[in-house]
């Protein structure tokens, strides 16, 4: 008698399989990682202890734990727009330094100008410049169909070098040496919005980001073209959907946000434009809006539980001394080993004699 | 002239990396896979091919495991694409910043207290035609140049095109159903095209750390792998025009590092010079991908039914 596995489609998704199905990634995803805890010369029930929990027992580690989640939340959501319309924007990452550069540049002119108003510049500068630097793989992409998977990184390392240029060039800091911009003015850094603690205004137009994210897609004649087109481009072209422009705007709006992502880390954080400003933020932002299911409100989660991953690996490295790259390969693990489990939701695994 | 043949040497040089990784993605897009596990894979394989040559005193043994590793990260995007079919794009980059997460959590591990950059020994170039013209010069290369360019090209050709097992691979990239019913598993073939896809990827991960540099440093593949997709489109699928493309982006980055060595006093930066190779590549790939001939099965998964 032989046994043989079996993969059948599912008609629809039980309700017990969607509640296994975030369980089986989270467990899956911890014991697949405890082994490099291991051989960090860690304790892994102690390591996620660290990495989970602690950052959520006292306060001030929670608002650490947003200040992590603002910029996944805005790459999330510039993503989400992109993904959604059917353009494959994997140039997050440039475009949130494009934003960095502009707010970077305009902090040092707007000193004049009361707070709200410098701050206001300051946004719109952020998006012009990542909704610029999105423009020309968007435009080769409807004008001549050149793919924009490869142009967008290719742009990334272009923009890398760009802001080196910057930073060992013309905004070497005067006084310090270091490489990194001079200061931005008072006037442009983002309110606190809990003394003492790094939260920021930041975060409030992470969640305005969210919210629009979530009317546009689901409450606009504009968000509704996105996904038509993103569901399928003849059938949307044979629809009488405007597929190119709606593909374009899709394009410009993400690099736009992502652009907003860069304003935040430097008027709400650094004050300066450095080097390591993100740290891979447009990439995780992919992994986030893909968690998301490209819905608003699963971005927003997905970003919130990566914060909390990203401040507990800073825990855990501190504690414990394993390595900070634990957070990234975690983060990883978790989309590829949801990838894997979300086909549960289709098709169901039998075992059968024959 | 002189500047000519030394520029012409750089070129082979450099472009040997990316080659590697571009033969390797255009088995694996053959196939009917776009691979952007590719930057991950060559990150990946420069670490191991490190870490190991450093452990075992053995450049070879450092190869070999890095191209080990590189068909396990294939076997793991094999896993993904071929047989549960998820998105390719997504789970590609997946893989890459699974495998570049997990070469810096290594290498933390492994050398994070050390004040200097660790080091190895490199693979030593080799020198056929001594001090004969033009030839002296341009053949002092290393061995892994001479094999990717006489041997893996070629022979990247010939298996694609003249035997059973390519006419296979690119079946499967255009029409897997036909080949299906023509009784060839599609799951195995695409699995092949990937396992070989990820060696090469890695070797040329591990050719920048064994070869031309002799360390691992986090820079050290900084969106080469990126460039190497870039150069398959480029190259319209064929081995040959692939090894063209590489042959551009390998001369404008030895044009770069050339300037840079003469020391010239220039108005602008000299990070224009290092992005110049990228945006070559952008203009390459405009001026060719538009008449692109991609792979009629690339990103669609295969589910029998």
């Amino acid at each position: 008698m032989k046994l043989r596995i079996v993969v059948e489609q599912r008609e629809a998704p039980s309700l017990r399989i969607r509640l296994l199905i975030p369980l089986l990634a989270l467990g899956g995803t911890f014991l697949l990682t405890s082994g490099l805890i291991l051989w960090g010369h860690a304790n892994p029930l102690r390591a996620y202890y660290y990495f989970l929990i602690a950052p959520l027992s006292s306060r001030f580690s929670l608002f650490e734990v947003l200040v992590s989640a603002t910029p996944l939340i805005l790459t999330g959501v510039a993503v989400t727009f992109a993904f959604s319309g059917g353009y494959y924007n994997i140039g997050a990452e440039g475009q949130l330094y494009a934003g960095a550069i502009a707010a970077a540049g305009l902090g040092l002119i707007v000193g004049g100008l009361p707070a709200p108003l410098a701050i206001f510049v300051l946004l719109v500068g952020g998006f012009v410049a990542g909704m610029a630097w999105a423009w020309l793989p968007a435009w080769l992409k409807v004008r001549w169909a050149v793919d924009e998977v490869v142009t967008t990184l290719l742009l990334n390392s272009v923009m890398a070098y760009l802001v080196s240029a910057l930073l060992n060039g013309p905004w070497r800091d005067p006084e310090s040496g270091w490489p990194q911009s001079p200061e931005i003015a008072a006037s442009a850094h983002f309110p606190k919005l809990v003394a003492r603690s790094r939260l920021n205004l930041g975060f409030i137009i992470a969640v305005l980001a969210l919210i629009a994210l979530w009317y546009v897609l689901n409450h606009t004649a504009f968000g509704l073209k996105m996904r038509a087109v993103g569901l399928g481009k003849s059938a949307a072209r044979f629809a009488g959907i405007p597929v190119e422009r709606t593909m374009f705007a899709a394009a410009l709006i993400s690099g736009g946000i992502a652009g907003i992502a860069g304003v935040c880390e430097v008027a709400g954080i650094q004050y300066h434009l450095i080097d390591a400003l993100s740290a891979g933020y447009g990439y995780t932002g992919i992994i986030i809006a893909t968690l998301g299911g490209l819905n608003a409100w699963g971005v927003g989660a997905a970003a919130l539980f990566f914060g909390l991953i990203d401040t507990g690996a800073q825990t855990v490295s501190r504690v414990l001394g394993v390595p900070v790259y634990l957070g990234e390969v975690t983060q990883a693990t978790m989309l590829l080993v949801t990838l894997a489990v979300l086909l549960l939701q289709h098709y169901r695994i039998r075992i059968r004699r024959g | 002239m002189n500047f000519i043949v030394s520029l012409l040497t750089a070129t082979l040089r450099v472009a040997t990396s990316i080659l590697l990784a571009a033969i390797g993605e255009t088995y694996a897009e053959r196939a009917g896979v776009l691979n952007l596990g590719i930057e991950g894979t060559m990150f990946f394989g420069a670490f191991v091919g490190f870490y190991v040559a450093d452990l075992t005193g053995s450049l070879w043994t450092g190869l070999a495991a890095a191209i080990l590793s590189g068909i396990l990260a294939g076997l793991v995007m094999a896993l993904f694409s071929v047989s549960l079919g998820v998105n390719q794009h997504v789970s590609g980059l997946g893989l890459t910043l699974l495998l570049s997460g997990l070469a810096l959590f290594a290498f933390r591990l492994k050398y994070g207290g050390r004040s200097t950059p660790p080091s190895i020994e490199p693979f030593p170039l080799l020198d056929p035609f001594g001090d004969m013209p033009i030839l002296g010069t341009l053949g002092e290369q290393y061995l892994l140049t001479y094999l990717t360019f006489l041997v893996i090209v070629p022979l990247a050709w010939w298996l694609l095109y003249h035997t059973d097992f390519g006419l296979k691979i690119r079946a499967v990239g255009e029409n897997p159903e036909a080949v299906d019913a023509a009784g060839v598993n599609v799951y195995r073939v695409r699995y092949a095209a990937l396992i070989i896809a990820g060696g090469l990827m890695a070797a040329g991960g591990a050719f920048l750390s064994l070869a031309q540099l002799g360390a691992f440093t986090h820079g050290i593949v900084s969106g080469r792998g990126w460039v190497a997709i870039a150069l398959v489109i480029f190259g319209n699928w064929d081995p040959f025009k692939v090894t063209l493309g590489s042959l551009i982006f390998g001369g404008t980055f030895a044009l770069q590092l050339r300037l840079q060595a003469m020391g010239l006093q220039l108005p602008i930066p000299y990070e224009t010079f290092l992005a110049l190779p990228y945006l070559v590549t952008i203009v390459a790939l405009v001026l060719a991908g538009r008449n692109a001939a991609y792979p009629a099965a690339l990103l669609k998964p295969y589910r029998r039914e």
